[in-house]
């Protein structure tokens, strides 16, 4: 029997891995996802290694006291909405619906504070064509940006439709798989924070 | 399908968890260390919380073990472009 916190709806469920289809789809994504992040992070490192000159310290151009707040906003959204996901195995629609707005508000605030962030780069002239410092930056914080707002609007569709009724104790399978999305932009978030604002 | 009693990971313990370690790493990141050092602590630091995210967040150690196998199959992949991009500058 699955353990009570993966406890699986009454879907169909792949022979192979277990998992409903759904479940199974949203995994095969977020794998390629790796990978496509894992090409931006390569190149990161091979241009910073060539070229160490072109990228100020920590701190100096970036930052890091807003950064990190919106980090640590990353990492409440990611409780938020997995407690989303446990009201809606345990059935508790309130708390259902309470953490999936909680979870749109903060998301929201993620990309409000990162939009912030680059409009006064952008007033100190730090922008992509400066240099290869601005172009990396631009391109690895963009592109997760995006996958961010990308979340935040797939997460409204899903808190419409926790408010219609849509998900129960029994069919959970719209908010795990969005959880699923969605702790993965929190991980990538991690890994870019100590990459691209820390080292 | 039971229903009555489902059991959660301490999500809270996680969260404050991942706190701490992000103020851990900001600490690091401005200490009087070797460059070299403090890189490889805030790695490994920002590797830890990834961990904590995909094992308790997303459930992977919750899961069955193919479903794990799959989900860890493209790492290796990462893990050999990185340190191919790497070496470009050491041979």
């Amino acid at each position: 029997m699955a353990h009570p916190a993966v406890l699986e709806p009454p879907a169909e469920a792949e022979p192979g891995s277990g998992v409903y289809n759904e479940k199974l789809g949203m995994w095969v994504f977020l794998l390629s996802e790796v990978m496509f992040f894992t090409a931006l992070i390569g190149s990161y490192i091979i241009l910073r290694f060539g070229h160490p000159e072109a990228w100020a310290a920590p701190g100096k151009v970036l930052n890091i006291p807003v950064t990190a707040v919106n980090t640590f906003l990353l990492i409440c959204s990611s409780v938020t909405m997995v407690k989303a996901y446990a009201g809606a195995v345990d059935g508790k629609q309130e708390a259902l619906k309470l953490w999936l707005v909680l979870t749109v508000i903060i998301g929201a605030t993620f990309v409000g504070i990162q939009v912030y962030e680059y409009y006064h780069l952008i007033e100190k002239a730090f922008i992509p064509s400066q240099g290869l410092y601005g172009s990396t930056f631009y391109t690895m914080t963009g592109f997760h940006g995006f996958h961010v707002t990308m979340g935040v609007l797939c997460m409204m569709f899903v808190t419409w439709k926790a408010f219609r009724g849509a998900y129960s104790a029994t069919d959970y399978r719209g908010v795990e798989v969005i959880g699923l999305y969605w702790h993965f932009v929190d991980l990538v978030w991690i890994i870019l924070f100590t990459i691209v604002y820390l080292i | 399908m039971e229903q009555a009693t489902h059991k959660h990971p301490n999500y809270i313990a996680v969260w404050i968890g991942l706190a701490v370690l992000t103020a851990i790493e900001l600490t690091v990141a401005f200490l009087p260390w070797s460059k070299r050092t403090i890189i490889l602590v805030l790695i490994f630091l920002a590797l830890w919380k990834a961990l904590m995210v995909a094992l308790y967040f997303m459930h992977l150690r919750f899961e069955p073990t193919r479903m794990r196998i799959l989900a860890a199959a493209p790492l290796p992949l990462a893990v050999i472009l990185v340190i191919a991009v790497i070496t470009e500058f050491r041979w």
